[in-house]
């Protein structure tokens, strides 16, 4: 799979948060695309990787 | 010598202008089309901040047909760096001053406005309609918030946000990426008020210019970052 156009290996079995926690992502400031669409924050813990997933991860910093 | 035409409007603090005159002025630097495009143009902005209330300005500036201002927050003399308000607004909420500001530059602009907090429950309800939104929040959180509700939420809608333009460093790295289909960020990617310690004018504007441009470009059409 790959992570901002990264390749990652992930283990069977592996939640989206799982691997957004293992890469170092805030969950709580960031906004993530798989494969094309949005995952909703509320199905981060129920969505299963995938070898073939696209993901994009899009954090934000402050300041407005 | 030839003196520039003023349009035939005297000049004096009572000026009114026609929206034909308007038009025409407008006429002086864009095509019919664009102008057409421009004027039919709409846009939500979210946080009337450093990059939101410079975002709206130039938006009004650039003849943008219709405008929805987003803010319960009031000016406060802390603003005044980098905000487009002046000391004749302060204690004022932000989503009033900043109208009467863009109607003193086009009149003809359609603003409508709300001091209300957005969360993730009323966004949709919000900026559902709206084909496009700058968010100009100031906290990470909050700006993840707005992202992801309009994102999944509102479908026609396509979401500019500002991300990184604090400090002082080079405003070369401030740029625009399309990161999403219907997402692009704005600005370094990295600083934040943590580690870039100010808010200078002159980068946030920077940032919000990328803002603005980017709503520009998608209402003439141009998909490209």
């Amino acid at each position: 799979m790959t992570v901002n156009g990264v390749k990652k290996e992930v283990s069977a079995q592996m939640s989206l948060l799982d691997l957004l926690q293992q890469e170092g992502f805030l969950t709580e400031r960031i906004a993530v695309e798989r494969n094309g669409q949005i995952v909703p924050r509320s199905a981060y813990e129920s969505t299963m990787i995938s070898p073939s997933d696209k993901l994009e991860v899009v954090s934000f910093v402050g300041g407005g | 010598m030839e003196r520039n035409k003023n349009w035939g409007i005297p000049v004096s603090p009572q000026v009114s202008v026609s929206r034909r005159q308007l038009k025409e002025a407008l006429l002086e630097r864009y095509t019919p089309e664009m102008y057409e495009k421009i004027s039919k143009g709409s846009a939500a902005i979210a946080g009337l901040g450093g990059l939101g209330s410079q975002i709206a300005v130039m938006l009004a500036r650039a003849g943008v047909g219709k405008l929805f201002l987003v803010d319960f927050d009031r000016v406060e003399l802390t603003n005044l760096n980098r905000q487009a308000y002046d000391i004749s607004h302060l204690g004022r909420l932000k989503t009033e001053a900043l109208t009467e500001m863009l109607e003193k530059i086009n009149p003809y602009l359609e603003v409508t406005a709300a001091a209300e907090k957005v969360t993730a429950e009323n966004a949709e309800r919000l900026f559902r309609e709206f084909p496009i939104l700058c968010e100009a929040f100031d906290g990470p959180g909050q700006k993840a918030m707005l992202v992801n509700a309009v994102l999944a939420q509102c479908p026609g809608t396509i979401v500019i946000s500002g991300n990184g333009m604090a400090g002082y460093s080079s405003a070369n790295a401030i740029v625009t990426r399309r990161k999403m289909k219907r997402l692009y960020l704005c600005g370094d990617g990295e600083t934040d008020l943590d580690s870039g310690v100010c808010l200078m004018p002159s980068r946030v504007m920077a940032c919000a210019a990328h803002q603005a441009n980017m709503a520009i470009r998608l209402m003439l059409g141009e998909e490209e970052e």
